[in-house]
């Protein structure tokens, strides 16, 4: 047995170098209790992201509720798209948008995905450096390529506000090994009218928003959690006394 | 009431039964931690089942609506989530306690005379189980489930002949897609809901008729009092009735932990893949199964050759069958058993928790060199347990272990030009040091020596 562990811490290292390929995210630090920050991030994703990416298995008026917004201000401000009869969407419709999938894949080389699970499908802190993740790059059809997804399709959005960002040419030539999972380093070279520190917060409420609407029931999840646990354990302790009792009998 | 029960007691033999399975059913007194797990297994069979009606009265079988109906679950019917954890972490949890379960009997001998056939059935619980959780997988319609399938499915195609078209008549088309969906809803309703009962009934009907195995390993039956009772058997109920209520208390505090703060149990219990649509168009960089299949899925990628593969991993689990001839020795439980059983034992669950980690990993040389060497630990564990099943010579020790370092060595001297020399004799180190420990141990050491054991069950 000694041996045998032995033999496995030997090996240890190795593989843990050996992990990886992907490069280093950034911790996103999302607070989800946080309604403000929730309502933001609504807002910008019905701003900027809505026009091509749907949150088609989510409904109006479920995130409304959720985040705190009176049913006649989503309606007002995030829906803007008709249903088959012409009349606007219902607050209790599915958040679909209204840019047919041929045109988006014609348009976008690949049609723009739905978003309602993206959170749990890539987690926070990946959307977190995505969407910090934009930089120039001429040979990209919209101009611009990611640190966290290359050669992705999808135009840099969110420039207006972040500006356009270059990648910082590594200076040593040698490949250094660990250098390889860095994250490469940005710069801004086109300010946009948001400041870098405006920028992260801006995409964290965003980030934080898209976990939310991946899994809108987790807060009353994690806070059903407790009380459950302290009545299975008041249960096991009882459970456990009766059989005590039962048992005392045996020898 | 008593009336009552008189009318039926003349028409169906409550009583009786009630007598022969519960209350006049006499099971050891000295049944430890290990012993909860068949009444858990049970309870989460029954939990699966409830949990799965309430699912499929949402779920929509059907390629274009499955993922969907799915999220409407999560998000639009009330409670639906938790009906839906509880589903997904389940599966988890059964397999959980059917593994602790076979663990049991392997360290205490269950499956030694006369409980063989309680074991071939157990066996075939496991089977059904494996099927069903398979089928369940693609329900989702989420890339790993499709992705999973397309992978399981394709092994069949690896059978030379008949491959290509058993793989076809599996999934009904050319691919996985709509029509396997159907047929997997269809049989994963019916293998737990109408096959697996009966097995489970079956399993319990063979194990009253010969009586409960114990942490000793000793026949209680053997020792009656005058009355025909077993001197250290106690009624099941209410004895061990209270004492499993103890053990589900305990199981539903971990089950409940995972379902409200951890159902995902960080992509182990639900890949993050899996919430993604499926695609047929798009595989995933990287196609792992849920865990529950890691360790068999490593046995399969060990063998280069996709048919020899197939087999082998097949023989993982046919092995398992042939147990109760394998291991003959007539001391059941390991506590009587000698240092060296025990070693070989830790060392086979050491490498099954090997196997099943590797199989989440991408194949890496490292990966695949450690992948081959817990193979070679899991099935040379059954040529141990044989051997050691009765006092071997010093001679025919040698012969044996050297006939298995001579195949081993064959085998990778005949793989070096292909793999790393660095990492291939590191890694023969593994089944030298288990062959030789197991098999020359006893020549050099008196490390095999069994303890006796005592007439009456201890504790």
């Amino acid at each position: 047995m000694k041996k045998l562990i032995l033999l496995l811490l030997l090996f240890m290292p190795s593989y843990l170098l050996a992990s990886g390929g992907h490069v280093k995210l950034d911790k996103a630090n999302i607070d989800p209790t946080n309604k403000p920050s929730l309502q933001r991030g609504f807002k910008y994703f019905a701003n900027y992201c809505m026009g091509c990416h749907s949150l088609a298995f989510s409904r109006y008026n479920r995130v409304a509720r959720d985040l705190g917004i009176p049913d006649d201000l989503v309606k007002k401000n995030v829906i803007f798209t008709r249903d088959e009869k012409g009349e606007p969407t219902k607050i209790g419709s599915l958040m679909k948008i209204a840019m047919p999938k041929l045109y988006a894949k014609q348009a976008f080389g690949k049609a723009p995905p739905d978003l309602t699970l993206v959170g749990r499908a890539r987690g926070a802190d990946w959307l977190y450096s995505y969407l910090r993740g934009f930089y120039l790059d001429p040979s990209r059809p919209f101009g611009v390529n990611n640190t966290v997804f290359p050669e992705v399709g999808m135009p840099h959005v969110l420039w207006e506000l972040q500006g356009y960002a270059a990648k910082e040419e590594s200076g040593h030539g040698e490949g250094h090994k660990a250098a390889e999972h860095e994250a490469p380093k940005l710069k801004i070279v086109k300010p946009g009218s948001m400041t870098p520190a405006e920028y992260d917060r801006m995409v964290r409420d965003l980030v934080n928003f898209l976990e939310y609407v991946a899994e809108p029931g987790k807060q009353t999840r994690l806070s059903l959690g407790l009380p459950v646990l302290l009545f299975t354990l008041l249960f096991t302790i009882l459970a456990y006394f009766m059989k005590k009792e039962f048992w005392k009998d045996v020898h | 009431m008593k009336n009552l029960l008189t009318w039926f007691d003349e028409r169906f033999p409550v009583m009786s039964l009630w007598n022969d399975h519960l209350a006049q059913y006499y099971s050891p007194k000295n049944f430890n931690f290990w012993y909860f797990f068949g009444s858990l297994a049970l309870l989460v069979l029954v939990l699966q089942i409830a949990s799965g009606v309430f699912l499929a009265m949402n779920y929509k079988p059907d390629a274009q609506l499955a993922f969907a109906s799915v999220e409407y679950i999560m998000r639009d019917v009330s409670g639906g989530w938790f009906i839906r954890y509880m589903h997904s972490t389940g599966a988890s949890a059964f397999f959980i306690v059917v593994y602790f379960h076979m663990f049991r009997g392997l360290i205490y001998g269950s499956y030694k005379s006369p409980r063989e056939l309680i074991w071939l059935i157990g066996m075939l619980i496991f089977l059904v189980l494996m099927a069903t959780a398979f089928m369940g997988y693609l329900l989702p319609w989420g890339q790993m489930s499709y992705w999973g399938a397309q992978v399981i499915v394709n092994l069949f195609g690896a059978i030379p002949g008949i491959g290509p078209d058993l793989a076809v008549w599996i999934r009904g088309d050319y691919v996985v897609s709509d029509a396997t969906l159907n047929r997997f809803y269809a049989f994963h309703f019916f293998l737990p809901v109408l096959i697996l009962p009966v097995l489970v009934f079956l399993h319990l009907v063979a194990l009253h008729k010969v009586g409960s195995n114990n942490p000793d390993g000793i026949e209680i039956k053997k020792n009656k009092d005058e009355n025909g009772i077993p001197k250290d058997g106690i009624p099941f109920h209410p004895y061990y009735t209270v004492k499993d209520i103890v053990g589900v208390g305990g199981f539903l505090l971990v089950f409940f932990a995972v379902i409200f703060f951890k159902p995902e149990m960080g992509g182990i219990f639900l890949e993050h893949a899996n919430f993604v649509p499926a695609n047929p168009l798009q595989t995933p960089e990287h196609i792992a199964p849920v865990w529950y299949f890691t360790p068999f899925y490593t046995v399969l990628r060990a063998v280069p050759d996709p048919f020899l593969g197939v087999l082998a991993m097949g023989a993982a689990v046919v092995v398992l069958f042939f147990l109760p001839w394998i291991d003959t020795h007539p001391i059941k439980s390991w506590r009587y058993r000698s240092v060296l059983h025990k070693f070989a034992i830790l060392f086979f669950v050491a490498f099954f928790f090997i196997l099943g980690w590797l199989g989440m990993q991408p194949v890496t040389p490292f990966n695949a060199e450690l992948g081959l060497r817990s193979t070679e630990i899991y099935f040379l564990f059954f040529v141990v347990l044989w051997f050691t099943s009765k006092p071997r010579s010093k001679a025919f020790s040698f012969l044996v272990f050297a006939i298995w370092m001579a195949l081993i060595i064959g085998y990778d001297l005949f793989r070096l030009p292909s793999v790393d020399a660095s990492l291939v004799w590191p890694g023969l180190t593994i089944p030298l040091v288990f062959l030789a420990v197991t098999l020359l141990g006893p020549v050099f050491t008196n490390l095999d020596e069994d303890k006796p054991v005592p007439e009456r069950v201890t504790g």
